[in-house]
């Protein structure tokens, strides 16, 4: 089926099997590799995008279903090299041990300070409560969002 | 995981969604996806076609009528409860989607496909038949309505037939209401679980303990307990709860969301 997503900005035009999750079509056909699989059962939202301004567990969604979407992952947030201050906030509070969580972790508080950007304690984790990190280094992922948060 | 080879459709109406299921025996209407997709890559299910339901906006939205009715869309998301004023008119209904997961799957995760997947571990289809709610159904027969005690037919099997699609649950007004339950991790799956309501008598419904939610009815809330004791439940044993345990955990949380609702005005 032909789709057409846009992608950090860039529109994309490809010819996608029913059967391809949007993660596999990110990370394969568009080769944007930010984004991660952790689990592929909907757990761990290391696959965590932004579809149509809605935090969504990529690995839970068909890639036919973006046709027409506007998606953001990682990659997106960095404009020009810049990092946001959610991401240097990250690498401040020294929020990433392996890092692989990261990219998901990224998108849920991204998609949470948008909403709300003077989160409570409560709050911040409650919108990281679909993020598992293996590492367990809640803590400090906990400080670097509270940080930013006004 | 990739999923086995699928047809894909995106129907713009009931009418065509109801044409394609019907066509189709291997066709599978598609609502978030937040179980379904999972189903599919562990191969338990592997429809031939998907029938997208996310391009019909007549599944979609919440009514709030002047009886104090509520009318909740099919394909209304759990975030869009939580969001809607109108909602608040049954407050349980909110408060308990608002423990459905996470973030992620609230906003993809619809109540029509929390009731039609009728997972026993699921949060809404207890609470439905604790608040009375129904379930109007649509083939290309026309329409029926069928209430919640009578919808949830067996593990994962509803009054949805092959060819029909659930179009929307109406619920009657009440505030009277209470969840209690006991999860895997903070509003993780369900261990056991249990929805009363207050309209004069006390009516529970306990999730997890049987195929479908086991309905209980009492004179008050203090007699609740003695009235799951007499239902003499004997619920499956898995590696989180034995049996005699999640039996135990039942008649607690009964009497939990029987107070609760009690307790409200």
């Amino acid at each position: 089926m032909d789709v057409t997503v846009t992608v950090n900005g860039v529109e994309y035009e490809r010819d996608v099997e029913p059967r391809k999750l949007l993660v596999h079509f990110i990370r394969d056909d568009l080769d944007l590799t930010g984004s991660h699989i952790g689990c592929d059962t909907g757990n761990c939202g290391a696959c965590s995008m932004i579809v149509n301004g809605q935090l969504v567990k990529s690995c839970m969604m068909l890639a036919v279903q973006a046709n027409g979407a506007t998606v953001e992952t990682v990659e997106g947030l960095a404009e020009d090299g810049e990092l946001t201050a959610l991401q240097q906030s990250f690498s401040d509070h020294h929020a990433l041990q392996c890092g692989y969580c990261t990219p998901g972790m990224l998108m849920s508080a991204t998609a949470l300070l948008r909403e709300n950007s003077s989160p409570s304690d409560e709050e911040i984790k409650k919108a990281l409560q679909g993020n598992i990190c293996r590492c367990t280094g809640y803590w400090n992922i906990f400080e670097a969002v509270k940080a930013v948060a006004k | 995981m990739l999923l086995r080879e699928v047809e894909y459709a995106k129907p713009a109406s009931v009418a065509e969604a109801l044409a394609l299921l019907a066509a189709n025996d291997g066709a599978r209407a598609l609502a978030g996806g937040q179980t379904l997709i999972n189903v599919m890559k562990a191969r338990a299910a592997s429809p031939d076609m998907l029938v997208d339901l996310n391009g019909l906006d007549k599944l979609k939205g919440i009514e709030l009528g002047a009886d104090g009715t509520l009318t909740v869309g099919a394909m209304t998301t759990y975030t869009e409860v939580l969001a809607s004023a109108e909602a608040r008119a049954r407050p349980i209904l909110g408060e308990v989607c608002a423990t459905i997961a996470d973030v992620q799957v609230r906003n993809r995760g619809t109540i029509g496909g929390n009731v039609c997947s009728n997972d026993p571990t699921n949060h809404l289809p207890p609470l439905m038949c604790a608040i009375g709610a129904q379930m109007t159904i649509a083939s290309a027969e026309g329409e029926r309505t069928v209430p919640a005690s009578d919808f949830f037919l067996g593990v994962y099997m509803t009054a949805v037939g092959q060819g029909e699609l659930l179009l929307r649950i109406t619920i009657p007004a009440g505030k009277r209401d209470g969840f209690a339950a006991v999860t895997l991790g903070a509003e993780g799956t369900c261990i056991a679980n249990a929805a009363a309501s207050v309209n004069g008598d006390v009516r529970v419904a306990l999730g997890c303990v049987d195929a479908v939610p086991v309905l209980i009815e009492a004179a008050s809330a203090d007699e609740v307990g003695d009235a799951v004791d007499r239902a003499g439940l004997q619920p499956p044993s898995d590696v989180h709860a034995s049996s005699e345990y999640r039996a135990h955990l039942a008649k607690v949380l009964a009497v939990r969301a029987a107070h609760e609702a009690a307790g409200r005005s």
